[in-house]
């Protein structure tokens, strides 16, 4: 597999900000490539930069300078309604506090994606309650944010990540929210998904996550200071026997 | 994305907060139904106004009688009697813009029937004058040309008349009455025309043949008339001509010098009629503008919610532009929003505004006049008012940065 093939491609990316009158140099020259079918978990403590280039990644940022390739296609210099649909059909998110809609129902939270894709109502149905079913949820179509836990809640997330068949899902700090235990299942549903060819990219802080991952990178100071390849520890696959508390 | 799925969207949001939606749409249901009700209001006035110019004739003039001044004193218009018969002849053959004219002589009388009276105002007439003042008989039929050549004794009632002598629901025709003793038969009952603009009751009336009245009421025949000349134009439009011509004819007889005042006095009742309804519309416009001040407060507090409801909704928007939403999305979410707030309140301030018509209509006595037109006008304006309120919010939503909008605490 050569370079050019990456599904993600970074060239010397960096992403300065201006707070008030200091630049600030979240990323100083980030050279990265992921393949297709990787799961990558990317490290670091708070202001290393890993979460701005989630953002890069995810094409919710552009960078300042240098040239981010998302499957062959230069994002760099994309309106931020170019970007909309690049996230809508190409990439999926899981965020650390779920970002639900409250007093909508599950299936109603996953068909979000499809709405702006476009999907006529009754595809978008049937595929919600697929991705739903997929995560082990399938007999709570019509539960409500505040009638789940939190593992399921996150499930729920992870249903409307799938829903658009991505190539990439961006997970920021997936398992911040949950207990260890419900974090692992977590885990395991991503490593399920991993295997099924989806590309996964996690963000965390913490080795325990970090470990599920077949890659990890570790950001430091905006810049990679170490990316390595390990084997992943295998996360118990338990889905659909949580029990609700 | 279509707008049927925004819409769902927007009235989802909106029930989410029932109360806080409705009193951010009283503000333009109160508007709305204000705006409504004062038009409705103007409108019944305005018609009300010309129902009485109406009731007193069509393209009317009246010409009096010229003004006494005696060591000073003006005695006021008719006091002295300045129109002479000849005068009436030739208002009626050489003045073109005028249809008919009729002498209206006029005295005030004691009436009786068998067992009762009243004192009520006689009046001398042919019968050109019910055609000019465009009334009708309600029962049997008006005195005809040969009864006005033939001096015959024979009377029209008003209906207050008819009221007074014979109770409200007696038809007298056929009977006869007493003027000043001497008998006259009842032929006619005219139709009922309510009030004069000045608060007359033109019912209390009772009309008799011009020759009857001169030798029976009168007493005498005279070269002036005692009371008034009626004149009908041929057209609305030809008021103010058949008036320019009435006045120029009555000076070339009456031997007026220029920049000598006229000796009689012409009322022009269309000019009279259209004062009255430019003042009731000046009001209407008044009371509507009054009325268009609270629908603009109304947007203000469109505006005001949204842009909170934008705060409040930040990481939602985040979360909306992550999976994929466009700003386009996001501000016809928000503006859909707006919209549905205004146009709501709009609709509800109609039915609202329509109902304060109705019972003020019916609490004044006026018509009911509720007009399409300014339906359609203020529930397009309430809808404009939502876009141009709800406009800046949506912006606001739109050009929301997604990362600090989904970081937003």
């Amino acid at each position: 597999m050569t370079a050019d093939d990456a599904l993600i491609r970074l060239d010397d990316v960096t992403k300065v900000y201006r707070m008030g009158d200091v630049d600030v140099h979240a990323l100083r020259g980030v050279t990265l490539r992921i393949e297709q079918g990787e799961i990558i978990a990317i490290m670091g403590s708070s202001g290393s930069g890993k979460s701005t280039l989630m953002n890069v990644i995810g094409c919710l940022d552009r960078p300042t300078t240098g040239r981010y390739l998302l499957a062959g296609q230069d994002i760099s210099t994309l309106h931020r309604s170019e970007l909309a649909e690049i996230r809508n059909r190409q990439l999926g998110f899981v965020f650390q506090h779920f970002h639900l809609l409250a007093r909508t129902s599950a299936i109603e939270n996953v068909e979000l994606p499809l709405l702006y894709a476009g999907v006529p109502t009754r595809e978008r149905r049937r595929r919600a309650s697929e991705a739903l079913f997929r995560v082990g949820l399938g007999d709570r179509l019509d539960h409500h944010p505040n009638q789940m836990s939190g593992g399921q809640q996150q499930r729920v997330a992870i249903a409307r990540a799938l829903v658009g068949n991505p190539k990439v899902i961006l997970a920021d700090e997936p398992t911040g929210a949950l207990d260890s235990r419900t974090g692992v299942e977590i885990m395991a549903l991503f490593q399920e998904l991993w295997r099924s060819g989806i590309t996964v990219v996690l963000v965390t802080h913490e080795p325990d996550i970090a470990a599920h991952a077949a890659r990890v990178l570790v950001m430091k100071d905006g810049s990679v200071r170490s990316d390595e390849k390990q084997t992943p520890r295998l996360a118990e696959h338990e889905p659909a026997t949580e029990s609700t508390p | 994305m279509n707008t049927l799925q925004t819409l769902r969207i927007a009235t989802r949001a909106l029930m989410r907060n029932k109360l806080r939606s409705f009193l951010t749409t009283l503000g333009i249901v109160i508007g709305v139904s204000a705006v409504i009700a004062m038009v409705a209001i103007g409108e019944g006035a305005k018609a009300q106004v010309e129902a009485s110019f109406a009731s007193m004739g069509a393209n009317l003039l009246i010409v009096l009688p010229g003004t006494t001044t005696s060591g000073g004193a003006h005695g006021g218009f008719g006091s002295m009697p300045t129109l002479t018969w000849d005068d009436l002849k030739a208002i009626q053959s050489e003045a073109s813009g005028v249809r008919y004219a009729a002498a209206a002589l006029r005295a005030t009388a004691q009436v009786l029937s068998d067992d009762q009276n009243w004192t009520t105002s006689v009046t001398g007439t042919i019968p050109e004058y019910f055609d000019i003042r465009a009334w009708s008989v309600a029962h049997g039929a008006l005195f005809s040309v040969s009864d006005v050549e033939g001096g015959s004794k024979v009377a029209v009632l008003g209906q207050t008349v008819v009221d007074k002598l014979y109770g409200p629901s007696a038809d007298p025709v056929g009977q006869s009455l007493r003027i000043k003793n001497v008998p006259f038969q009842i032929i006619g009952v005219l139709a009922k025309k309510g009030q004069s603009p000045m608060g007359q009751d033109y019912d209390d009336a009772v009309f008799v043949p011009q020759t009857t009245f001169q030798a029976k009421i009168q007493g005498g025949l005279s070269k002036f008339l005692s009371g008034a000349v009626f004149v009908g134009a041929t057209s609305s439009s030809n008021t103010a001509r058949a008036e320019k011509q009435v006045i120029a004819i009555l000076r070339d007889r009456h031997h007026i010098m220029p920049g000598i005042d006229d000796d009689f006095s012409v009322r022009n009742l269309t000019e009279m009629a259209s004062a009255q309804e430019a003042g009731t519309k000046t009001l209407t416009t008044l009371l509507a503008a009054i009325a268009a001040v609270s629908l603009l407060v109304g947007g203000i507090g469109i505006m005001n919610i949204m842009l909170v409801s934008v705060t409040e909704r930040t990481r939602e928007i985040g979360l909306r532009m992550a999976v994929g939403a466009k700003p386009g999305n996001i501000l016809s979410q928000f503006l859909i929003e707006a919209l549905t707030l205004s146009v709501g309140g709009g609709v509800i301030g109609v039915a609202l505004g329509v109902f304060a018509a109705e019972r003020l209509a019916s609490s004044f006595g006026w018509p009911l006049l509720v007009q399409p037109n300014v339906i359609f006008l203020v529930v397009g304006v309430s809808a404009s008012v939502g876009v141009v309120f709800g406009l800046y919010p949506a912006r606001k939503a739109a050009q929301l940065d997604p990362i600090d909008a989904l970081r937003y605490e």
